[in-house]
C-alpha cells in the first residue's frame, strides 16, 4: 500500500526550523529524512511508539518541502510575504524565514566575492560546491539572492543598506554584508589570488563598508543613482596628485624623518620601518595613483598585501606598530608644506588605513 | 425593489503578468449581479492597480439578492485580441441581509482562478440597503440567521426551539451538460461554481421562509451538502434546527425575577411513566425489519439498527409504544411534527431528559435523471422515507425526538447510498415551540434568563438553576440529579425480549440505566465523567462484486447490515478495551466505490459515572484440548487485560475511589452511601435488592473460531494510543481537560492510499485501510508535537472511494492547548460551599487577590466542562469524581477565593462589555467593533493580514465571542493540466486546501471578522488522470464569521468595586453581548 497523495494544511502555517533548514542547505527530501533520523527526531514526544521508521518523518518532510517550495516564491520579494494570503504566519516568523532564507554560507560567499554575477558564474557554482561542500541546491540559491538583491538595488537611490533592508527586510548586519556583496560585485576587485585567501569574507566585508562610506559618490551626495555602488571617479581622477609625496625626493625625505621622530622608542620594528620606508610610502602612493584604471582598481586588495601587507608581515610587525606607523604617516602629511592635498589624502589614507588594519593578520 | 447593492472596486495588488512584452497588465474589473454588468476603467500597466471606482449600484429584489452571488471579474485589456479573464471573486452577500451580522463587506479578497489558483488580490467594498416591505406577499426570508454551530450561538439566547427545517433543491449539472464539450474546462468549472453558489442562495431563502412559517428567526445546525449524482444532476441539501433566538443583552440580565417559577414549572410537569414498551438489545442488533421493495425507482430500504447499548427497534413493532406514547399529553405536541428531529448537538442543561441511543437508518437507491428541477419529488421522497424509519426507530426506544440528527450520502456511479442517524431522546417540552408552553417558557426565561446561557455560554453557568428547580425541570423524576438523568433508559425494562443488562444507576441509584451508552451528541454539560475520554475508531473494508444497476445496489444492501454490525462490534470492544462505557459523537460513514465498500465510525469514549464499570473482554478458544493453542489464547488474555489496564492507567479511569470523597458532603447519610457504592463495586451479595442482574460483572466474551477473529482481536491491540502529552477526541470538547490555553491549529490533512492489486482479500483491506487511519493519526501527533500538552478536538474523518483501489481518507480537527499542571489538579469545588465561604471570609479573601493571575480559573474561566461540574455536584452533593482526593484545605481555601474574585470581575467586566456593545449596536457605527479593534489600519497597503482563527469548535478557547458575523458557506472548484508541474497530485491539493483557507479567511476579515466557528469542510471530492496530467477537486466549506475578543482583554477592563457579589447568578449567568 502505497500513498499517492498525502498532505498536511494547517490555518496557521507550519514550518519546522529543523527542516526549513535541511531544505535551504539544499538536501533532498531522503537525505533529509535520515539526517532527521541520525538527530533522534522521532526520540521526541509526539512521534509516538511504533511510529513506522522513518514513514512519518518521510511524509512530514515531504510536507515541510512542499511548503517551503510555495513559500520560496513569495521569500524572493519578502514585503509581499506580510501582504499575501495564502500562508497565515506570525510576523516573528515571517521575519525568522526570511532571514534564514537570505542567510549564506561565508566559505560560498567567499568564493563568489568580486566575480560577476552572470549565467557562466553560475554554470560554475558546481566547482565551488565541490570545493566548499555546500551542496549545489544550497549555492544557486545563495547565487540567486546575491543577484536578485544585486538586480533590486542597482538601479536605485539612496543609501544601499538602506535600500537592501528596505526590499528584503533583512537585518541590519546582513543587509550590510548583501551591501559589500553587491559592492564587490560591481567593482569586481579581485579576491581569488593566492595571496588573498588567507582574508576571509568577513575581512572584504568590513574593506567593503569603509569603501562604501568613504570612496563611493555617496560619500559626497547622498542622491545620486549608484552611490553607494560606484566609486567617486573624480575622486579617484584627484588621488593622481598624491604622486607628488613619492615622486618629490624632499618631500619624500621630509615625511620619512618626520614619520621617524614621531615613532621612535614608540615601536618594536623602527629600525626595519626606517629600512622600509621609502618601499612602504611608494607602494601605497602608487596603488592610490593607479586607481583611475580598471584593472588596477580591481587589483586593489592584491596590491595592498604586496606592496604593503607582504613586506610588514616579513619584517613581523606587530598590529600594534602598523596601526601606529600608518597614523603618524598619514598625519605627518599635514606638516609637510609643500604638500596641499590634505583632504583628498585623508581620505584615501583613512580608508587605506582601515582595510589595511583589517587585512593584517595570519 | 427593496434593496440596493452598492459595490465599489478600490484597488488590486500582486497581479500576475499578463502582458509577456512589457511584464505588465492593464487590468480592469467587472462586477455582476444578476443579469447587470458594471465595469471598471482598464488601469493601464500594473500589476497594483488603483481603480477607486465609483460607486456601483444595483437595485434588486431582495429575493435576488438571497439566491444571487456577486461576482466580480478582473480582467486583462487586450487591444487587439479578446480580454483575458486573470481571476474571479464570488461575494455572499447574505451575511449583510441580517440587522445584527455585518453591515459592510470591506476588504482584500484573493482573486481566484479554477486553472491557476489565486493571482493577486483585490480591494473591495459592498454595502446593502434594504427597504423594508413587510406587507408584501415574500418570496424571500431576508433577517433569518443562520449559524453551522450546533448549539445555540453564544450570546444569544434561544426562546423557543422549534425544530427540524429541511429543503433541496436539485438541478443538472453544468459538467454534464452538451455544451460541456465545446468550452473550456475554465468556462464549465465557473458554471459550476456559480451554479450552486446560485443554488445554495436559493435554498437558504427557501429554508429561511419555512423558518418564518413556524415563526423563528434563525436556524442553527444549518448543515448544507451537494449530491454530484453525475449524468443525473447536482442536488444541494440542507437540515436544520429553526429556532428563534435572542440576542443577549445586558438589560434582560437584571430583569427582576416576577414569577414564582417553580409552581409554573409543576403545572405540566413530564409524564413519563415506564410504561412503553420496547425490545432492545445489543446482543442481536441487526433487525431486518424492513426488506426491499421495488419501487419505480429502484430503492433497496437497508434494514437498520439501532446503536444503543441496548439495541435495536424496528419499523414494525412499535404499535404498543406507539400508543402508549400518545397517550402522553405533554409530549403530544413533538409528536404531532412531522419529524421531531434537531440537528443540535449540544443542548441547555435540561432539555435531554433521557437519551435513548442511537439510531439510524441506511437506504440503497438507483440514481436516474431527474427529469423536472423544479420538481424535485423523487429525492424529497428518499428523504422523508429515511426520516421516517429514523421517528420510528426513535419510537421503538421509547424516545419522541431525535437529537444530535445529521444526514449524508456515498455515490458510486448511479449507486447512492442515503443515511440518516441521530440519538433518540426525551426531551423537555418546555424548550419546544407549543401554543400552551410559550408564555410558561417565556415567563421561565425573564425570570432567570441565565438558565439558556449555559447552552450559549459554556462554562459560564450560574449554579442555582439546578438546585433550585431541578426538581420541577424534571418533571416527576424529581430526586433524580441533573448528572446522570440523561442516561436513564426513556423504555420499559420489563417488556424487553432480548436479555440486556440494566442496572440502577450508579449516581442516583433510583432509575435504570443501561451499560453502555452510544450517542451521536456532544457529551452534555451536566454529564459527570471519571477521567479522560478518547477518540474511538471502528474501521472497516468490504469486497464487493462489481455490478451493474440493480444487481449492483442489491449487492450493496445485502452487504451493509454485515458492516453495520461488524462495526458496531468493534466500536463495542474498542470501548471495553479502554474500560469505558459511553460513546459521544458517534458518526458512522459508509461509502462505496466500484469493488468494495467503506465503514468508518469515530466517536469519543468517556467514562460515564452513572452507568455500571465495563466488565473486560474475554477471549474463548473453540479448539479445546490443544496445548499451544490454550496457551496462545491465554497469552492473547493477558495481553488484552495489560492494555486495558494500561488504558485505564492512561485515560485516569478510577471510579472505585469516589467513596471517600463523598464524606462531609450535603447529600443526607453519604457514609452509608460510600457503603453502598463500595459493595456494589466489591461483593455484590449485601446489596442484591439494588443490582439486579450486573453484580457479575460479566466480561464481554469474544469467541475465537477462525482465522478471521483471531485477525479481528489482533486489530483490537494495534490501535496505538496517542502519545504522551496528547489526547484525542471528535466531540467539542475533551471531558476531563477543562484549562485550554488559547493557542489553536486547525488542520486539514488528506490522504489517498492505492493498495496493492494483488489479491485483495477483506483482512488485507481491513489491515490496509486500518494502518492508513492509525500512521495518519500519528502524523497529525508528530507534527503537533510542538504544541505538546494538546488535545485534538473534533476530529472528523471522511473517507471516500474515489477510484478502484484507491482510499481517500480527509482529517479536519484543531489542536489545542492546555496547561498540563493545572490539569492535575482539577480543582473541583462545589459552588454553595465557595459563596458561603466568601460571603464570610472577607479577610481571606482580599489575602489573594494576586492569585487571580495564576489561578488556573482566572486563566480559562470559560472553559466548558469545569464549572458546570461544578454546578453538577453542587447540587447532587457528589463531588464531581474527578476531584483530586488530596486537596489541602488552605489550597481549597485559596480557590474558592480566588474564583469568587472572578465571579465578580467577571461581572463587572461583562456589564462594561455589554454597555459598549449596546452602543456599537445602533447602527451608526457600522464596523466599530471589528474594525476598531482588529484592524486598525485597514486600508493602508503597508497594514499586515488580519489574523483569522480558524476552528471546527463552537467556541474559542480563552476568548468571547461577542458577534456573529453571518455563515460562510463556500464551493470551489480547482483543475489543473499541468499536475506534475505542480508538485504532483500531492502538490496540487495541498495549495488548493492552502487557498481555500485562505479565501475563507479573507472573506471573514473582509466582514469585519477575526474567527471561523464551527468550520467544516463538508466535501472534497478529488480526481486524477497522471496520464493526462491532469486533475480535479471540488471543496465545499462552511462555518460561522465571528467577532471574538480575548478574555485577558476583557479583563483589562477597570474593575468597579461593587454590589455584585450579592448576585453573582444572574450576573454570571447572562453575561452575553
Amino acid at each position: 500500500m502505497t500513498n499517492d497523495l498525502d498532505i498536511f494544511v494547517g490555518n496557521t502555517t507550519l514550518i519546522d526550523e529543523e527542516v526549513y533548514q535541511l531544505w535551504l542547505d539544499g538536501y533532498s527530501v531522503s537525505e533529509a529524512v535520515s539526517q532527521r533520523l541520525r538527530a533522534g527526531a522521532l526520540e521526541q514526544p509526539g512521534a509516538g511508539p511504533g511510529a513506522g521508521p522513518g514513514a512519518v518523518l518521510h511524509s512530514d518532510t515531504l510536507d515541510h518541502y512542499r511548503t517551503c517550495h510555495m513559500l520560496e516564491r513569495l521569500l524572493h520579494a519578502p514585503p509581499k510575504l506580510a501582504h499575501q494570503l495564502l500562508f497565515q504566519i506570525p510576523p516573528e516568523r515571517q521575519a525568522g524565514l526570511i532571514q534564514r532564507y537570505y542567510a549564506f554560507d561565508e566559505p560560498f560567499v567567499r568564493e563568489l566575492l568580486g566575480k560577476k554575477l552572470s549565467k557562466g558564474t553560475k554554470k560554475d557554482l558546481d566547482d565551488v560546491s565541490a570545493k566548499t561542500g555546500i551542496t549545489l541546491k544550497s549555492c544557486r540559491r545563495q547565487f540567486d539572492n546575491f543577484k536578485r538583491v544585486f538586480k533590486a538595488v542597482e538601479e536605485l537611490r539612496g543609501p544601499l543598506v538602506d535600500n537592501i533592508q528596505q526590499h528584503f527586510l533583512l537585518p541590519d548586519r546582513l543587509a550590510r554584508d548583501y551591501a559589500a556583496i553587491v559592492f564587490f560585485a560591481n567593482s569586481r576587485f579581485e579576491t581569488g589570488k593566492k595571496k588573498l585567501q588567507y582574508l576571509s569574507f568577513r575581512d572584504f566585508a568590513a574593506c567593503a563598508q569603509h569603501l562604501i562610506q568613504h570612496w563611493t559618490l555617496g560619500a559626497v551626495d547622498s542622491h545620486v543613482d549608484d552611490m553607494d555602488v560606484d566609486l567617486d571617479k573624480e575622486f579617484l581622477q584627484e588621488l593622481k596628485e598624491l604622486k607628488v609625496l613619492v615622486a618629490d625626493k624632499d618631500l619624500l625625505d621630509q615625511h620619512k624623518s618626520l614619520v621617524c621622530t614621531a615613532l621612535r622608542g614608540k615601536i618594536s620594528v623602527y629600525n626595519e620601518m626606517e629600512t622600509n620606508f621609502k618601499n612602504l610610502s611608494r607602494g601605497l602612493v602608487n596603488i592610490a595613483c593607479k586607481l583611475t584604471h580598471a584593472k588596477d582598481l580591481r587589483d586593489f586588495f592584491v596590491d595592498l598585501v604586496e606592496k604593503f601587507i607582504e613586506p610588514c608581515k616579513a619584517d613581523r610587525w606587530p598590529p600594534s606598530d602598523m596601526r601606529l606607523f600608518l597614523t603618524q604617516y598619514t598625519g605627518s602629511a599635514h606638516a609637510l608644506d609643500a604638500f596641499r592635498h590634505q583632504a583628498l589624502w585623508d581620505r584615501y589614507m583613512n580608508t587605506v588605513t582601515a582595510c589595511l588594519l583589517q587585512m593584517y593578520h595570519d | 425593489m427593496p434593496g440596493k447593492l452598492k459595490v465599489k472596486i478600490v484597488a488590486g495588488r500582486h497581479l500576475p503578468v499578463m502582458d509577456r512584452a512589457s511584464d505588465l497588465t492593464d487590468a480592469f474589473v467587472e462586477v455582476k449581479f444578476g443579469n447587470t454588468t458594471f465595469k471598471t476603467d482598464v488601469y493601464p500597466k500594473s500589476l497594483n492597480p488603483q481603480w477607486n471606482s465609483e460607486w456601483f449600484k444595483f437595485e434588486v429584489d431582495d429575493e435576488e439578492l438571497q439566491d444571487e452571488p456577486l461576482q466580480i471579474t478582473v480582467l486583462d485589456h487586450d487591444t487587439y485580441s479578446a480580454n483575458d479573464a486573470i481571476g474571479k471573486v464570488y461575494i455572499d452577500i447574505d451575511p449583510l441581509l441580517y440587522s445584527e451580522a455585518a453591515t459592510v463587506i470591506s476588504g482584500w479578497f484573493p482573486i481566484y482562478d479554477t486553472i491557476h489558483g489565486i493571482r493577486g488580490e483585490i480591494n473591495v467594498v459592498v454595502k446593502v440597503d434594504l427597504f423594508n416591505d413587510l406587507n408584501r406577499f415574500r418570496q424571500s426570508s431576508c433577517g433569518v440567521k443562520f449559524f453551522c454551530t450546533t448549539s445555540i450561538p453564544k450570546c444569544y439566547r434561544a426562546v423557543v426551539i422549534h425544530g427540524f427545517v429541511e429543503e433541496l433543491v436539485v438541478n443538472e449539472d453544468p459538467e454534464y451538460q452538451w455544451i460541456d464539450r465545446i468550452r473550456t474546462p475554465r468556462a464549465s468549472n465557473e458554471a459550476r461554481q456559480r451554479l450552486i453558489s446560485l443554488m445554495s442562495g436559493e435554498l437558504q431563502r427557501k429554508i429561511g421562509l419555512k423558518v418564518l412559517e413556524m415563526r423563528g428567526n434563525a436556524v442553527v445546525g444549518y448543515l448544507q451538502c451537494f449530491d454530484l449524482e453525475g449524468e443525473s444532476g447536482l442536488v444541494v441539501r440542507a437540515i436544520g434546527t429553526a429556532c428563534t433566538l435572542d440576542k443577549l443583552s445586558s438589560t434582560s440580565a437584571f430583569l427582576p425575577a416576577c414569577n414564582s417559577p417553580s409552581k409554573e414549572m409543576k403545572e405540566s410537569p413530564l409524564v413519563h411513566p415506564p410504561s412503553h414498551g420496547c425490545r432492545s438489545t445489543h446482543n442481536s442488533p441487526i433487525h431486518t425489519a424492513t426488506g426491499s421493495r421495488l419501487t419505480q425507482n429502484f430503492s433497496v430500504s437497508v434494514p437498520t439498527l439501532i446503536y444503543t447499548g441496548m439495541g435495536s427497534g424496528s419499523a414494525g413493532k412499535e404499535g404498543g409504544p406507539f400508543k402508549a406514547l400518545l397517550r402522553q399529553q405533554t409530549q403530544s405536541a413533538l409528536e404531532q411534527r412531522e419529524f421531531p428531529f434537531f440537528t443540535l448537538t449540544s443542548f441547555p442543561p435540561g432539555f435531554l431528559v433521557h437519551v435513548g441511543g442511537v439510531v439510524s437508518a441506511r437506504s440503497v437507491k438507483l440514481l436516474d435523471r431527474i427529469h423536472n428541477p423544479d420538481e424535485p419529488e423523487t429525492r424529497d421522497a428518499w428523504w422523508a422515507e429515511i426520516r421516517q424509519e429514523i421517528k420510528s426507530h426513535a419510537k421503538a426506544l421509547g424516545c419522541h425526538a431525535v437529537v444530535g440528527y445529521s444526514e449524508s450520502t456515498s455515490i458510486c456511479e448511479e449507486v447512492c447510498i442515503l443515511s440518516a442517524s441521530g440519538t433518540a431522546a426525551v426531551l423537555n417540552p418546555r424548550f419546544l415551540q407549543d401554543g400552551t408552553m410559550e408564555g410558561c417558557l417565556d415567563q421561565r426565561l425573564s425570570w432567570q434568563p441565565g438558565f439558556f446561557s449555559i447552552g450559549s455560554e459554556k462554562g459560564e453557568v450560574d449554579f442555582f438553576p439546578q438546585s433550585q428547580d431541578s426538581s420541577s425541570l424534571l418533571g416527576i423524576e424529581e430526586t433524580s440529579p441533573a448528572g446522570c438523568g440523561f442516561c436513564h433508559i426513556p423504555y420499559d425494562e420489563l417488556n424487553m425480549p432480548f436479555p440486556a443488562h440494566l442496572t440502577y444507576c450508579y449516581n442516583c441509584r433510583k432509575q435504570k440505566v443501561p451499560d453502555v451508552l452510544f450517542t451521536t451528541i456532544d457529551l452534555p454539560v451536566e454529564a459527570m465523567v471519571i477521567g479522560k475520554g478518547c477518540l474511538i475508531q471502528a474501521r472497516l473494508c468490504r469486497l464487493k462484486k462489481k455490478a451493474q444497476a440493480e444487481a449492483n445496489a442489491t449487492v450493496i444492501s445485502n452487504l451493509l447490515p454485515f458492516m453495520e454490525y461488524e462495526v458496531h462490534t468493534q466500536l463495542m470492544n474498542k470501548l471495553k478495551l479502554r474500560g469505558m462505557n459511553a460513546l459521544f459523537g458517534l458518526r458512522i460513514q459508509i461509502s462505496v466505490g466500484e469493488n468494495m465498500l467503506v465503514g468508518l465510525a469515530s466517536a469519543t469514549g468517556v467514562y460515564l459515572t452513572a452507568l455500571p464499570t465495563p466488565g473486560g473482554i474475554q477471549i474463548a478458544g473453540k479448539t479445546p484440548n490443544d496445548g499451544t493453542y490454550e496457551q496462545h489464547i491465554s497469552h492473547m488474555q493477558k495481553k488484552i487485560n495489560d492494555t486495558i489496564a494500561k488504558n485505564k492507567e492512561i485515560y485516569e479511569i478510577n471510579p472505585p475511589e469516589i467513596p471517600e470523597e463523598i464524606i462531609g458532603s450535603p447529600i443526607p447519610e453519604p457514609r452509608q452511601r460510600s457503603k453502598l457504592l463500595r459493595s456494589q463495586s466489591e461483593s455484590s451479595d449485601e446489596v442484591t435488592e439494588l443490582d439486579l442482574s450486573h453484580g457479575k460483572k460479566d466480561a464481554f466474551v469474544l469467541e475465537i473460531d477462525d482465522t478471521d477473529a483471531m485477525e479481528d482481536v489482533h486489530s483490537l491491540l494495534t490501535d496505538a494510543p496517542p502519545p504522551p502529552g496528547f489526547y484525542s477526541c471528535n466531540t467539542e470538547i475533551m471531558p476531563g481537560i477543562n484549562n485550554w490555553t488559547p493557542e489553536i491549529q486547525m488542520f486539514t490533512s488528506v490522504r489517498v492510499s492505492r493498495l496493492s492489486n494483488i489479491t485483495l482479500t477483506n483482512q488485507m483491506l481491513n489491515k490496509n485501510f486500518n494502518d492508513l487511519c492509525e500512521n495518519l493519526l500519528k502524523s497529525l501527533y508528530f507534527k503537533l508535537r510542538s504544541m505538546i500538552p494538546c488535545c485534538l478536538c473534533h476530529v472528523n474523518f471522511t473517507v471516500a472511494l474515489p477510484e478502484d483501489e484507491l482510499i481517500q481518507v480527509a482529517v479536519t480537527a484543531v489542536a489545542i492547548t492546555f496547561d498540563k499542571n493545572q490539569a492535575l489538579q482539577t480543582s473541583k469545588v462545589p459552588a454553595e460551599k465557595s459563596l458561603q465561604r466568601a460571603s464570610t471570609d472577607n479577610e481571606e479573601q482580599l489575602q489573594f487577590p494576586l492569585e487571580l493571575c495564576s489561578d488556573p480559573l482566572a486563566s480559562q474561566p470559560f472553559s466548558p466542562a469545569k464549572e458546570v461540574l461544578e454546578s453538577a455536584s453542587s447540587h447532587t452533593g457528589i463531588p464531581a469524581a474527578q476531584r483530586a482526593t488530596s486537596i489541602d484545605y488552605s489550597s481549597f481555601a485559596d480557590r474558592c477565593n480566588s474564583w469568587i474574585e472572578l465571579i465578580k470581575l467577571k461581572a463587572q467586566t461583562i456589564r462594561r462589555g455589554s454597555i459598549k456593545t449596546i452602543a456599537s449596536l445602533d447602527k451608526a457605527s457600522p464596523l466599530a467593533e471589528g474594525h476598531a479593534r482588529h484592524r486598525s489600519v485597514p486600508c493602508s497597503t503597508n497594514s499586515t493580514v488580519t489574523v483569522v482563527k480558524m476552528t471546527p469548535l463552537s467556541f474559542i478557547p480563552g476568548a468571547k465571542i461577542t458577534k456573529y458575523l453571518g455563515i460562510i458557506n463556500m464551493f470551489f472548484i480547482r483543475e489543473t493540466t499541468s499536475l506534475r508541474e505542480e508538485g504532483g497530485v500531492s502538490g496540487f491539493l495541498h495549495a488548493f486546501i492552502a487557498e481555500v483557507f485562505a479565501m475563507v479567511r479573507a472573506h471573514v476579515a473582509a466582514l469585519g471578522g477575526n474567527a471561523v466557528v464551527s468550520y467544516i469542510m463538508k466535501q472534497c471530492v478529488f480526481m486524477e488522470n497522471p496520464n493526462k496530467n491532469q486533475a480535479q477537486c471540488l471543496v465545499n466549506v462552511s462555518g460561522d464569521a465571528v467577532i471574538f475578543v480575548r478574555e485577558s482583554e476583557l479583563e483589562m477592563v477597570p474593575v468597579q468595586s461593587s454590589t455584585v457579589i450579592s448576585q453573582p447568578t444572574s450576573a454570571g449567568g447572562d453575561v452575553t453581548t
